[in-house]
């Protein structure tokens, strides 16, 4: 008998799924391991393997044992499969099945929404480790290349959770979807990630922190919608990697926040007041707040994308099914199947946008990424929190949904940050006001060099307030040489 | 005077409002409106389990309050208030336990620092608190060994505690209550007792789920003798993990003295344990002055036997060897007077003394003279090395 708590360390996977008495599965996931190691070496950390990286690894999924800090190899991490505790009596939370009792097996007919479901999401979290595996080079300091490191161990677990799921409930179809996972490759022209998102280069710290602040935060509101699900190992494993993911949002929100730290500090320092006198704060060695408004707009619509179109069969078909629920689900207080609801839906009417209300059930796509954005808008209010402190007169803002939209009922047209629209000519005309130049790309890069020093930080960059597990400022969060 | 509370509060400068610490807190204590995630006094009751998963390291924050700060207070703020002065109260060190029985205890234990006592830098952030009388965690007894010989008088043993299933997180340095069962004569349950943890942070062997403590057992102790009976198999209440200075410093280059007598080897032998797994090549000085009457009664002296130099340079000393003056810990350290003062103008070097009381008048008195001898200050030199984490006194 397993014990769901602790976490079994006896066979070569670390799991708290009784996988020593599951030989099916538990050699379904040994025969995929080395596939994954090798993927790890191929396309994880460039540069870094040998490096010892203070990260954290659960050993319960217990409060108290899932956070355990000690050097380790990032190959020797230990990767494992890891559900939250099962609760007893739980029920399908929505949908039409509503009420009946949490399914602990896939319903048949619910088979291939769910697969895809799996898919989709365990694709997303080898594109990260691929998109970010050249940022250990030019790291602003050690504290951030652990925080990198951790990021990155832990969505290599987190497609161990989606393997696991595949591997346990989908037969010879889940081996086939898993050994894929490992075949495509992010950026690549044959075998591209699934999402537009998971395609785009990381070229530099500001894009890794941007896209950990907008990007895993699309990962948070599918998780959670996910953790909602009937399907109770889904949901199970959704839980437990929110506690992950939440370092994830940590560090994208004060890498952000850090980098606007320094730069208001540094045009203090110089008594520079207008933060529009990009070439004068270029000067001073630190990225200019309109061009961390341009990165913003950039990650943030990006990720917008992820959210599909917002009216969508698909999305009601897998809540109907009990698949997938709403962010906070069960906090919401309503009939939690949606027959007769309505939700207002931004559209592109007669040259302007409105508001169309639409069936519930169709337009959760668009209720999800509401959620997001509202969750994204605080953590905005937050750095600009940051900057009015220093004195500094500056906000940064969310652009307009409509503004550099590629899926959904924005895909066709042209808008500015603000919501105007644009024609073709005009848009050209701005776009690099409003997104990153390939100048600006220059300037940032010009200011990646690595600080390897412990207790040094780039000079971009401010220190973080509190070190990782209570450190103090000088430790040494990852031993690059032996 | 109304009574202290030790608040539990939510830094809302660094907090990045995941929701994880709602999510995780057993008995809803935390909430939140749209600005901040708070902690409501009146519910929590310190069980710590949302401490671990919060990404931030915002929620581990304290205030010693005479009134707690209400939700709405909390609601309202951009930043923590500071702590206030309070003349009654060590209150603001280091929380070294959240029961104010253990507290004391421990604020006695290191009273000999002589001012506040201060964690060492690189200490690993400690846990306290999980465990209490009213809801301890229950060990497994995996073993007793009596580490004296049969023939000596005092009988002092290794007992090694499994956890089984259950998470007790400690750090070297770190202490565990044992609720020994019954009560006194009056009819009160028994009082706790308090013991080092000899074993390092990841048990007794690599990745076991257990810990030792060293246990001398006393004339009519109704704690000491409780343990040293216990069979394998027993079942044990404890509480703890406290401390939370008295601990290892984890920079590799950091000197550690240790100087004790008897059992206040324990932590000690953690320490020692700590370094050779985590960094057996650290280039920082590990040096024990451990004084018994006899080898026959140093407890662990065949396993310090065996321990290389190159780890620990031991220094045993013995004040009843049949052909030999008496000689205590203090008188050897004067024989390596050169080499302490060195150690001493080194800043990455830590001082540890445990042991019992009675030592730490001569200790100091040596550490004085060694000073003296180097042109150095001790009087000057061991208030700013316990500022700085560097000294540190656990003594019964």
């Amino acid at each position: 008998m397993h014990d769901a708590m602790n976490v079994d360390y006896d066979t070569i996977i670390p799991n708290n799924v009784g996988l020593s008495d599951d030989r099916r599965v538990l050699k379904a996931l040994e025969q995929w391991h080395p596939g994954y190691i090798d993927w790890w070496m191929d396309m994880g950390p460039e540069g870094f393997q040998e490096a010892l990286v203070y990260l954290r690894t659960a050993v319960s999924v217990d409060p108290k044992g899932w956070a355990k800090f000690d050097y380790v190899k990032m190959p020797e991490y230990r990767w494992g499969v890891l559900l939250a505790p099962q609760e007893e009596g739980r029920v399908v939370p929505f949908g039409e099945h509503k009420g009946e009792p949490a399914w602990q097996e896939v319903p048949g007919e619910h088979r291939a929404m769910l697969r895809r479901l799996l898919v989709i999401q365990g694709d997303t979290e080898p594109a990260s480790v691929e998109q970010q595996r050249h940022l250990g080079t030019t790291a602003p300091s050690l504290y951030d290349l652990r925080n990198l490191f951790q990021v990155n161990v832990e969505e290599g677990r987190h497609l161990w959770a989606m393997v696991y799921l595949l591997q346990k409930y989908f037969g010879r179809d889940g081996r086939e979807e898993a050994a894929e996972l490992l075949q495509r490759r992010s950026g690549s022209d044959d075998k591209p990630r699934m999402l537009g998102a998971f395609n785009e280069a990381t070229p530099d710290w500001l894009s890794f922190f941007m896209f950990t602040f907008f990007t895993d935060r699309d990962g948070k509101m599918q998780l959670e919608s996910l953790a909602q699900s009937g399907f109770d190992p889904l949901s199970r494993t959704c839980r437990f990697m929110l506690t992950e993911e939440a370092h994830h949002m940590f560090v994208g929100e004060t890498g952000v926040g850090r980098a606007l730290q320094r730069t208001c500090d540094a045009m203090n320092e110089a008594g520079i007041e207008d933060p529009n006198d990009v070439e004068a704060i270029r000067a001073l060695g630190v990225i200019d707040l309109p061009t961390i408004q341009k990165k913003l707009n950039m990650h943030y619509t990006l990720s917008l994308d992820l959210f599909g179109s917002e009216v969508s069969t698909n999305a009601a078909n897998s809540f109907n099914a009990g698949l997938k629920g709403r962010f906070g689900e069960t906090k919401i207080d309503d009939d939690h199947q949606l027959t007769n609801d309505t939700y207002p839906v931004l559209k592109c009417i007669n040259g302007g946008f409105d508001y169309v209300d639409e069936p519930a059930l169709s337009a959760l796509n668009m209720r999800l990424r509401d959620d997001y954005s509202n969750d994204c808008g605080k953590g905005v209010g937050r750095w600009n929190k940051i900057i009015a402190k220093t004195g500094v007169d500056f906000e940064l803002k969310l652009p307009h949904q409509a503004f550099h939209r590629a899926i959904g009922e924005f895909a066709q047209i042209e808008a500015s940050p603000d919501g105007k629209f644009l024609d073709a000519a005009e848009w050209e005309a701005q776009r690099d006001q409003w997104l990153p130049s390939s100048e600006d790309g220059d300037y940032i890069a010009s200011l990646m060099k690595p600080e390897s020093e412990t207790g040094k930080y780039a000079n971009w960059i401010a220190e973080p307030k509190i070190g990782i597990d209570g450190k103090p400022g000088d430790f040494e969060y990852v031993r690059i040489h032996e | 005077m109304t009574a202290l509370l030790k608040q539990h509060l939510i830094d809302p400068e660094i907090c990045i409002r995941c929701g994880t610490c709602e999510e995780t807190c057993p008995i809803d204590a935390v909430t939140h409106n749209d600005d901040n995630y708070v902690v409501d006094a009146a519910i929590c009751n310190y069980c710590m389990d949302c401490i671990s998963p919060c990404p931030t390291g915002s929620i581990d924050n304290w205030r010693v309050v005479r009134d707690a700060y209400s939700l709405e207070e909390q609601f309202g703020w951009e930043e923590l208030p500071e702590q206030e002065d309070m003349e009654d109260a060590g209150a603001a060190a280091s929380i070294e336990a959240l029961d104010d029985e253990i507290a004391s205890l421990l604020d006695e234990a290191h009273s000999g620092t002589g001012g506040k006592a201060v964690a060492a830098a690189s200490a690993s952030k400690p846990s306290v608190n999980l465990f209490s009388r009213s809801k301890p965690a229950v060990a497994t007894v995996q073993g007793n060994f009596r580490l004296t010989e049969e023939a000596v008088e005092h009988d002092v043993r290794h007992i090694i505690l499994d956890m089984g299933d259950t998470v007790f997180p400690v750090l070297e340095g770190q202490t565990i209550g044992i609720i020994p069962p019954g009560n006194d004569a009056a009819g009160k349950p028994h009082q706790m007792r308090l013991y080092s943890i000899s074993s390092s942070r990841d048990g007794e062997r690599p990745n076991t789920n257990n810990l030792a403590i060293t246990v001398k057992r006393e004339l009519q102790g109704v704690c000491s003798n409780y343990l040293c009976d216990l069979e394998r198999g027993a079942k044990v209440n404890i509480a703890g993990p406290f401390g939370a200075t008295f601990l290892m410093p984890q920079n590799p280059d950091a000197n550690i003295i240790m100087i004790c007598t008897g059992t206040g080897s324990a932590p000690f032998r953690a320490f020692t344990e700590r370094r050779r797994r985590a960094m057996p090549s650290a280039p920082g000085q590990m040096d024990i002055y451990f004084g018994a009457r006899r080898p026959e009664e140093l407890p662990y002296f065949g396993p310090l036997k065996k321990v290389p130099e190159s780890l620990l340079r031991q220094r045993l000393v013995f004040s009843r060897l049949p052909d030999a003056p008496k000689e205590y810990v203090q008188d050897r350290m004067l024989n390596h007077a050169d080499e302490l003062a060195e150690l001493l103008r080194d800043g990455n070097t830590h001082v540890y003394i445990c042991g019992l009381r009675g030592m730490e008048t001569g200790v100091d008195e040596s550490f004085a003279a060694v000073c003296r001898k180097a042109g150095l200050d001790w009087a000057a030199l061991k208030p700013g090395m316990r500022d700085e984490g560097r000294y540190h006194v656990e003594t019964y």
